[in-house]
């Protein structure tokens, strides 16, 4: 790891003051991936802003029907969460399925997003579940948030303060883990609102996570696995590795997100 | 450099440390905890488990400044102070749970957050669990073993070894 | 008999320390004035080194120095890396294995070939020097697969080695196999990828190189199996310094599988550069570098064939085998894919005829040796693939047709047709017991079930055998081995009554501790927390050859028993003085001596106190009670078995399940259950690895390992496992003194098969390893047509 100036401010104005005055800063959540990332020598940040010390993007809260998560809110939080468990279980299962107990204990949902890791579970979250990203600026729309590969709406100087998420009538998460890293080679989030579904699928996008029409399209129309047995998205838009092929990855979408909706109507 | 100060299996510690110092590096070299280990640089094979207030967590993933004014207790602080094992420490060597002895101190810290988080888990609960952990030598069978006789213990009811 | 000897669960002596944190693994230890060392090493698989410029790495803050290998030839360390285990030719002619430079300085040839060697105050330091270094590098074309090396056009590794052949090799009677082939009624013919593995011991390699000028003294502290032959290396072949003047300590070793037997490049620059800069250095391999450079295993591309006649009898068994050595050949890596490979494929069988052609081959990848098992993985697998294989042609029940061409217990001793001569065994038994313990009558309807929820499900079956204890000698002497493979033992008595036992073999996680505190209470009567086991360090141990192939207590087991003896006959002289009797009426049973048919008796502590305290002592006996042995066993052992694997597949996502396994075991006498089921437990994971997750894999077009880290390479955690069920049979091994075999690696040996054949039995089709959901899912998807084409 190359060295840096670790900064740990107490409030978002400190955060934001000391990433923009950084020649080339980066924000520290969890450090899940940014510090395996540094350790490997494949980032090199002047400077490195912790988060943890920020009492305003922490908690779990309820804002009428919307379940607000703050940015520094761990996986296992969100896991553990009786009110998340309540308002979207999927998402509480999704959280308890990202990575190890060890990694869910220090990783953070604000960290996740903002790194937007194409084989990340929350993305597909967020994307699925229709989200909204709160920042220090703005209100970002989940269909606007991502932005393609480990590339997010958010400016150098912003943060996102939380992360609120309508309820779905029915949702389910469903991954196919990557044998080695546990990642997920697929990921598809399936959500029922009003009369529409969204699907979100992430692990298997050449650009990071995306909704898949013709699936929300058909499950609008018939919210059953059936409706999509024989639907399989164009191999081309996906990722191959030693792990698995696009031809695979295809494959595995349309049987996880059968499987989502069955976990979803169940 | 800057300096840190933080409490290590129940005393208060201080050291000075680039902000790069990772907390394993600052426990095993700064402090001589050696019983903390490293055994990938990815986050994967967890042998660097420690505490951190109360939490299980990769100490090769965290700076040591990060951890600045928290509670760590490490495999060292485990046992009694008059050297008796801790339950799970005890099982582990009743069941066979180790072998080469270099995944054990994540082994054995991961296992019991599992057993705060969940007293009473399945077989497949603790094989789920123990996802970021990797034993080379055991193939997990006594590890598990050990982890079920001590949740078992825990609760009340010592099962007889085999 | 004492409670804790031989054949009690006893908990291990070692534990405590392990489960607190106060074991002392090499990067544990710290010497005053370290430094660190990084190595800088080649990025390309295949390149001429066109220069090599220091002087910007050591002006780098806190550089103490930078060494190459033309440093290291100034300073006379001009040997290498060599291949132990001479190889001849089909046409007699000897095999072509150039060492392994230290650091290279003409050509590096694979990815992660050590360079140079940078050492500062810190680590983070020595890392940002390397990489200010300047290597200049000019790339050659790269060959990375097994059957690609020797092909025509294929780039060339050595000039000394053409068509990247280090060897070509064979064993058997090639005219009997043909004649057995051309009689037979039906031909089973495999395509076999063994793939290659990276062995991931947890603790990383690491080396502290600390030289102490005034006694011109070095002392290296390494990751070693085996640390008397990697002193014998590094003085003999590599030139480091002499035997006397060398010191190696392996403290605690977490791990090693194969993979630390061998000397690596780190290990001599560390001890190098301590003497250059008078300072300790210190090197730890982080886990990229240890896939990049810890010796990969197996790696065997073959074609293997199986006749047999009408009524289902072997006729005969050919393969032909293509070994793919790395870049160079490593200590036992020409041994390996040979004499530990080919001697084992008549297996548990009466086979008539057997010929075997290897070609080891030299790619740009990581040098491949030994792995748990070495050798006898790839020959059970070849065994069993085409034995399971071949029952199912001849529509036969897999069992029933190990059965009917096992080698019978009344058969003993049994000459194989490729050098082995079996020395005891009972097959049928053991596929007995594993056949009950894995429910084997119940199987159909647990596959009916299975398919009710749309699974598919299938069992396979390993009945392996391989040759432990290695082993005579002489024999490995006449094979081509460049040592004997004997081992020593001391055993000292302290005047208060302790014994401390100082052997030549290395604990790495077996237990030694433990296993052979319990010979010695059997043998001497001395409780277990009397006895202290010593190991690992050529100052304070008789030369060893340490500890591989599931030898140590077949072999140093034995030089412990032989050296009680001598402590007992010795003892036995003292007692009888002291007790006025005639040494022919003492006796000697848990730990006592006694005069027959009196109540006169002396503990086996009085007669060691009266032996450093010789006032009244028998004439013409030297005082003190310490005695050595080394023993050169008679025979290699045959531990063999019968492993069931059970599996289930989602056909949606090609998900393979082990729902059961089934291990049933001869390992012959045996010293510590607990122990050895939790061998056995270990070696079946890295088995189920093998057949089901990991494999490195190597771009053809950039030569770089793809596999090179947990992200990539898939390691067996414990929710791909089930827990196992564990049965042993017990034939005492004849051979050696313990009446031991060794339980080591047979998981390993034996997993693979039994999880390929059940998968294949599920599918119907035949696939390689690793099943990985992909591969299975072709499998199911597109048939056997495809799965020929791969």
């Amino acid at each position: 790891m190359y060295n840096f100036q670790y900064h740990k401010p107490d409030s978002l104005d400190a955060a934001v003051t000391a990433i923009a005055g950084a020649e080339d800063g980066k924000i520290v959540a969890g450090g899940m991936t940014l510090l395996p990332t540094m350790k490997q020598r494949l980032a090199a940040p002047t400077d490195l802003v912790d988060l943890s010390a920020i009492p305003d993007l922490k908690g779990i809260g309820l804002d009428g029907d919307t379940l607000v998560i703050g940015a520094m809110t761990t996986h296992a939080e969100v896991a553990h969460s009786d009110i998340v468990k309540g308002h979207t279980p999927a998402l509480a299962g999704l959280a308890e399925g990202i990575g190890d107990p060890q990694v869910r204990n220090r990783g953070t949902i604000g960290g996740s997003i903002a790194n937007n890791d194409p084989t990340a579970d929350y993305p597909a979250a967020v994307l699925g579940l229709n989200a909204t990203v709160r920042t220090t600026k703005r209100e970002i729309a989940a269909d606007d948030f991502f932005e393609g590969l480990f590339t997010t709406a958010l400016e150098e100087d912003e943060l996102i303060v939380s992360v609120a998420f309508p309820k779905p009538a029915k949702a389910a998460y469903v991954k196919f883990p990557n044998p080695a890293s546990r990642y997920a080679m697929v990921g598809v989030l399936v959500a029922l609102t009003d009369d529409h579904v969204r699907v979100a699928i992430t692990g298997a996008g050449q650009d990071g996570v995306f909704r898949a029409s013709e699936m929300e399209a058909a499950l609008s129309a018939d919210f059953s696995p059936q409706s999509i047995e024989e639907m399989a998205l164009p191999a081309e838009s996906l990722n191959a590795d030693i792990h698995g092929s696009a031809e695979y990855r295809s494959h595995l979408v349309t049987v996880m997100a059968k499987r989502a909706v069955a976990a979803a109507t169940g | 450099m800057v300096s840190i100060s933080m409490t290590v299996n129940g005393k208060a510690v201080s050291g000075e440390v680039e902000p790069r110092t990772l907390l394993s590096d600052f426990l095993r070299v700064d402090l001589g905890l050696t019983g903390t280990h490293v055994g990938c640089d990815t986050s994967q094979c967890g042998a660097c488990v420690v505490h951190v207030n109360g939490r299980s967590v990769k100490s090769c993933t965290v700076l040591a400044v990060q951890a600045r004014d928290d509670e760590v207790t490490t495999i060292e602080g485990l046992a009694a102070a008059d050297g008796t094992l801790h339950p799970m420490q005890a099982a582990f060597r009743e069941h066979h749970g180790l072998q080469c002895g270099f995944c054990t101190p994540g082994m054995v810290m991961s296992a019991t957050d599992l057993l705060q988080t969940n007293p009473d888990p399945t077989e497949a609960e603790v094989r789920d669990w123990l996802e970021g952990n990797i034993c080379r030598c055991t193939g997990y069978h006594n590890i598990v073993k050990a982890i079920l006789s001590c949740a078992a213990e825990l609760r009340g009811h010592k099962v007889a070894a085999e | 008999m004492a409670p804790d000897g031989i054949g009690a669960p006893l908990r291990r002596k070692e534990d405590k320390r392990f489960l607190t944190g106060q074991g002392r693994y090499v990067d544990d230890f710290n010497r005053p004035g370290q430094a660190y060392a990084y190595i800088a090493r080649s990025p390309f698989p295949h390149a001429g080194i066109t220069g090599i410029d220091k002087a910007s790495a050591e002006a780098m803050p806190g550089v103490l120095g930078v060494f190459t290998g033309h440093d290291l030839a100034a300073d006379g360390v001009t040997g290498a890396l060599p291949a132990g285990w001479m190889i001849h030719n089909r046409d007699g002619s000897g095999m072509r294995t150039p060492g392994h430079p230290i650091l290279q300085t003409e050509r590096v040839r694979y990815v992660g070939d050590p360079v140079a060697i940078v050492v500062a105050e810190t680590l983070a330091q020595a890392k940002d020097a390397a990489e200010r270094l300047e290597i200049g590098y000019d790339e050659l074309p790269h060959v990375v697969g097994t059957a690609d090396a020797a092909a025509d056009g294929a780039p060339q590794l050595h000039d000394e080695a053409p068509n990247n052949t280090a060897f070509f090799w064979s064993l058997g009677d090639k005219d009997k196999t043909e004649a057995a082939f051309a009689d037979a009624a039906h031909v089973t013919t495999l395509d076999i990828v063994n793939n290659r593995l990276a062995p991931n011991a947890m603790e990383p390699r690491a080396a502290l190189g600390d030289y102490d000028p005034g006694m011109d003294q070095y002392t290296l502290y390494t990751t070693s199996q085996n640390p008397h032959v990697a002193r014998l290396v590094m003085s003999a072949f590599v030139s480091l310094a002499p035997e006397h003047k060398l010191r190696v300590v392996a403290p605690d070793v977490g791990g090693g599988f194969g993979s630390k037997i061998y000397v690596y490049s780190e290990e001599v620059a560390c001890a190098y550069a301590s003497m250059k800069l008078r300072r300790p250095v210190k090197w730890t391999a982080e886990r990229t570098e240890s896939f990049m450079t810890d010796a990969h295993g197996r790696d065997h591309v073959s074609k293997a064939e199986l006749a047999t006649d009408a009524d289902g009898r072997i006729l005969g068994l050919r393969v032909r085998t293509y070994a793919n050595l790395g870049g160079y050949a490593n200590l036992f890596g020409t041994a390996t894919p040979t004499y530990l490979y080919a001697t084992l494929l008549s297996g548990q069988y009466i086979i008539p005829a057997i010929y075997a052609e290897v070609d080891g081959v030299y790619t740009n990848t990581t040098p491949v040796d030994a792995y748990r098992g070495a050798g006898r993985p790839e020959a059970t697998f070849v065994v069993e693939r085409l034995i399971e294989r071949a029952a199912r042609d001849l529509k036969m029940d897999p069992a029933d047709f190990r059965r009917k061409n096992f080698i019978q217990p009344d058969m003993y001793p049994y000459e194989t047709p490729v050098l082995m001569t079996y020395d005891c065994g009972n097959y049928p038994a053991a596929l007995d017991e594993a056949l009950k313990l894995a429910d084997h009558a119940g199987f159909p309807a647990r596959r009916a079930e299975s398919e009710a929820r749309g699974k598919k499900r299938g069992i396979g079956f390993s009945a392996y055998i391989e040759a432990c204890g290695i082993a005579p000698s002489a024999a490995v002497g006449a094979l081509g081995g460049g040592v004997g493979l004997w081992e020593s033992a001391t055993l000292r008595f302290t005047p208060t009554g302790q014994v401390i036992v100082n052997t030549g073999s290395h604990s790495h996680g077996q237990g030694h501790e433990t296993t052979f505190a319990q010979l010695i209470t059997s043998y001497l009567g001395i409780p277990t927390d009397q006895v202290e086991v010593v190991h690992g360090d050529t100052d304070k141990t008789p030369f060893g050859m340490g500890t591989y192939g599931s030898r140590s207590l077949a072999v140093g087991g034995s030089a412990i028993h032989k050296a009680a003896e001598k402590i007992v006959a010795k003892a036995k002289k003292i007692a009888a003085h002291l007790m006025e009797a005639a040494e022919v009426d003492v006796e000697f049973a848990d730990g006592t001596f006694t005069v027959k048919g009196t109540d006169k008796s002396k503990t086996i502590q009085e007669i060691a106190f009266a032996a450093y305290v010789p006032h009244n002592y028998p004439e013409g006996v030297e005082p003190g009670l310490e005695e050595s042995a080394f023993y050169d066993p008679l025979n290699f052992t045959f531990p063999a078995g019968v492993h069931i694997a059970e599996v289930e597949i989602d056909p949606d996502t090609g998900v393979v399940e082990i729902v059961t396994f089934t291990a049933v075991d001869d390992f012959g006498t045996v010293i510590n259950p607990m122990i050895v089921e939790g061998q056995v437990h270990g070696g079946i994971v890295q088995g189920v690895g093998q057949a089901l997750l990991e494999n490195c894999v190597y771009d053809l077009e950039s030569g770089q390992l793809l596999t090179g880290s947990y992200m990539d390479y898939c390691m067996p955690r414990a929710d791909d496992v089930p827990s196992f069920k564990v049965g042993m049979v017990e034939t005492p091994n004849p051979s050696n003194p313990l009446g031991v075999k060794g339980c080591g690696e047979a998981g390993a040996i034996a997993a693979p098969a039994a999880v390929m054949n059940a998968v294949t039995d599920a599918l119907g089709v035949e696939i390689n390893m690793p099943a990985t959901p992909e591969r299975v899912w072709q499998a199911l998807a597109t048939g056997p047509a495809a799965v020929a084409a791969e």
